[in-house]
């Protein structure tokens, strides 16, 4: 057993790197996730039916089909149209799905605002009629409602499948080192295995990486919990 | 029709499980090299990345080929083993030999001072250089002239160890992937500007198919020992010194009587009747 | 061409194998992991908190990387000590139904001891009375009432575990990623196989859920349900 190889300052700086990617990969797909999901949310429960279908649809082959796949696709699939490959280098939007981390980066985002979507949805339908007849009394109209009433406490209910959903995002951006120049923590893990032969030591160093980010991430949770759920703490007094 | 989904889901487990030991039954640990009863040939367990056109790839329905495999087949015959194939990714090459999961890689791997602290390996089989290749509009002369340019390589090949020492140095952007065809289907999609790579392998990957018609092959052959080896062995586990002579004698015996100059022809006789045994 | 649909195909039958077998798996890791945890014994109730925390804590990926390349490493290192020549092969197609098996346990792990809090506890002292045997309480009155309870939580874990044998393909099992992979590259055409190994993994799902939508409807007879 070598562990001594790991914390070498250049190995250390390569998980260092691969942390950095990690992260910001988390927080930026979950940033653009959060925003689609709520777009997708009102979209599932509005007044439209072909909406509904469609966003439907959408939802049900993001949660269908791995990460994994939905990844290659849009790595390897998109980048072998012609159409695309056309326009990549000169027109704006599509100059960025010839940067792995873009792609990478939309493959997260779509994901994790697929299954946000639908707990966000599902805690929208829950909502107490009560509350919404209530409103409707006072004479505000759909969209008021909507912010005022619905979104504030759909959104504190989601909170703890929220917390989950956050936790397997980080467990799923190691699949980002499926894409060829993306070093993130397991890639960065995988390189130190094919440089030195030491797979047990690399993915072991990792494994505590991650563990440590998911404490750190549960805690944050948690946190946010006792504010916004308050309401629902036993009394103390 | 709960009992129906049972059962199919059963058979499909049965089916599969089939399969495991179809794949498992062939890859049996090998016998020992001295006790092999004159019977039933031992089996010699060889590992290949079959993604390294003409040396090892799949057709269509499955079954490796190439020269990698052909020689394999050959040497095998020659030392009265059966040879079974083992697919691998490129980077868990060495490592999956020292974890005994195959006795042999006969996968173009080149003999380099690094590997042979890790590893042992035969006499050379085939000694090919390595070229840049970029494409046809792109004027090269030298590392530096390339500089800012996206160049893909195999990961933990040689070609990648040259990349990082002399074109990452002079600025060039290198980038590694898992599989060699991967490089390709990169450049195919504009993403990279070139590779470097063993110039038989490119020829027949990815020069001569059409998604190369706009590239070329640029600078001076690239053979220093430094990053490249003496040429491309069979890697064997340390210690397993029998082996290791019976693979050499084989392979003196190919070249001695004609095997290797059919097997040559047959992939290269394309470039040039090219003798990949090099110098 | 069509020689890589149909090799796609045959990779789609072990994805079912590995799928199924590491179902199997993880749910008898489910059942003990659940007992520990409400056994009480402080050990178990610790070890079992562990496995679970820590499993869900470290991406699948790294735990099946951890398995099949250190795993075989460990056992052969563990052969040499012991003075054996024997080697262990740890196959692809093991080390991903047990990797599989074992990260779901610990997720069946929580989804069956909310299943059995849930039954009310009236009915173990209702079977007490009867003077029930533990065995006999938990085949014919836990057990059944437990199902019910947990089949959102287990058609859940269910789901992400037939997306999760896709990993198995990065250690290099010959199931229907990564041959749509090979293809892709060896062909320059990733977007066709890609599609359909997608498409094959949405008809699984569709299967499944049909499936277990009927096992919920058998189990769910003599509920009442509330019409909202």
């Amino acid at each position: 057993m070598n562990w001594a190889i790991i914390f070498e300052t250049k190995n250390l700086i390569l998980f260092g790197n691969g942390i950095v990617t990690t992260l910001g990969l988390l927080f930026s797909s979950l940033a653009i996730g959060a925003v689609l999901a709520l777009i997708f949310a009102l979209l599932l429960t509005g007044p439209s039916a072909l909406l509904r279908w469609i966003v439907g649809a959408y939802t049900y082959i993001i949660r269908g089909t791995p990460l994994l796949i939905q990844i290659y696709l849009i790595y390897y699939g998109l980048g072998q149209l012609e159409w695309i490959q056309a326009r990549w280098d000169t027109v704006w939007p599509w100059t960025h799905f010839k940067e792995p981390f873009f792609c990478a980066l939309l493959a997260f985002s779509l994901n994790t605002a697929g299954y946000t979507a639908e707990m966000l949805a599902g805690a929208i339908r829950e909502t107490n009629p009560g509350e919404i007849e209530a409103a409707q009394a006072f004479g505000m109209n759909r969209t008021q409602i909507m912010l005022r009433i619905v979104l504030p406490s759909a959104m504190r209910r989601t909170l703890p499948a929220y917390s989950n959903e956050v936790v397997m995002m980080l467990q799923s951006t190691s699949l980002a080192s499926a894409v060829p120049s993306m070093i993130d923590i397991t890639a960065a893990a995988g390189r130190i295995y094919s440089d030195y032969y030491l797979p047990f030591e690399a993915y072991m160093a990792a494994a505590a990486i991650y563990l440590v980010a998911t404490f750190c991430l549960i805690g944050v949770f948690r946190l946010l919990e006792n504010h916004f759920l308050a309401y629902l703490a036993p009394r103390t007094h | 029709m709960n009992k129906l989904l049972l059962a199919v889901a059963v058979a499909s487990m049965l089916a599969a499980c089939g399969k495991k030991e179809e794949a498992v039954a062939p890859a049996a640990p090998a016998a020992p090299v001295a006790s092999a009863p004159v019977a039933a040939p031992a089996e010699l367990k060889v590992a290949i990345d079959p993604t390294y056109e003409p040396f090892t790839f799949k057709t269509g329905d499955g079954k490796p080929t190439g020269f990698d495999v052909d020689i394999a087949s050959a040497l095998c015959e020659q030392i009265k083993r059966k040879c079974v194939f083992v697919e691998q990714v490129w980077d868990s090459m060495i490592p999956g030999l020292m974890a005994k999961k195959y006795d042999a890689i006969i996968s173009s791997m080149s003999i380099t001072e690094e590997r042979l602290a890790q590893i042992d390996f035969t006499d050379k089989y085939y000694n090919t250089p390595s070229r840049v290749v970029v494409k046809s509009t792109v004027k090269f002369d030298g590392p530096a002239s390339i500089k800012g340019k996206k160049i893909g390589v195999l990961k933990a090949s040689t070609q990648e160890k040259y990349a990082l020492g002399e074109l990452k140095t002079a600025g060039v952007t290198v980038v590694s992937y898992e599989a060699q065809d991967q490089v390709y289907l990169d450049i195919k999609a504009g993403r990279l500007d070139g590779t470097v790579a063993d110039f038989v392998e490119v020829t027949g990957g990815f020069l001569s198919k059409p998604e190369g018609k706009d590239y070329q092959l640029v600078g001076p052959e690239l053979y220093e020992p430094k990053y490249f080896g003496i040429g491309a062995g069979i890697g064997l586990r340390k210690g397993e010194d029998a082996l290791k002579a019976e693979l050499n004698g084989a392979i003196k015996a190919i070249r001695a009587n004609g095997t290797y100059k059919t097997l040559n022809d047959k992939y290269f006789a394309k470039f040039n009747n090219l003798d990949v045994y090099g110098k | 061409m069509n020689d890589y649909y149909i090799a796609i195909l045959q990779g789609a039958v072990l994805t079912v194998g590995v799928s199924l077998l590491a179902l199997l798996v993880s749910i008898v890791l489910g059942l003990l992991g659940a007992g520990a945890k409400l056994s009480g014994h402080p050990t178990l109730v610790g070890l079992a908190t562990a496995y679970t925390t820590v499993v869900r804590g470290i991406p699948d990926l790294v735990v099946m990387l951890l398995v099949f390349y250190g795993g075989t490493i460990g056992l052969n290192h563990l052969l040499e000590a012991m003075g054996s020549h024997a080697t262990v092969d740890i196959n692809p197609f093991l080390a991903g139904v047990l990797t599989i098996g074992f990260i779901y346990g610990a997720y069946m792990t929580e989804t069956f001891r909310g299943a059995i809090l849930a039954i009310p506890k009236g009915q173990m002292e209702a079977a007490w009375a009867f003077g029930m045997g533990r065995t006999q309480a938990f085949l014919r009155i836990t057990a059944p009432q437990m199902v019910r309870y947990a089949l959102p939580g287990f058609t859940n874990n269910w789901l992400v575990l037939i997306k999760a044998t896709a990993l198995v393909s990065l250690i290099g099992l010959k199931e229907m990623t990564y041959l749509a992979k090979q293809a892709s590259a060896a062909t320059r055409s990733p977007f066709a196989f890609f599609l359909f190994t997608a498409a094959l993994f949405l008809v699984y799902t569709t299967v499944s859920l049909y499936a277990l939508r009927k096992l919920n409807d058998r189990y769910s007879l003599g509920s009442k349900r509330v019409q909202l």
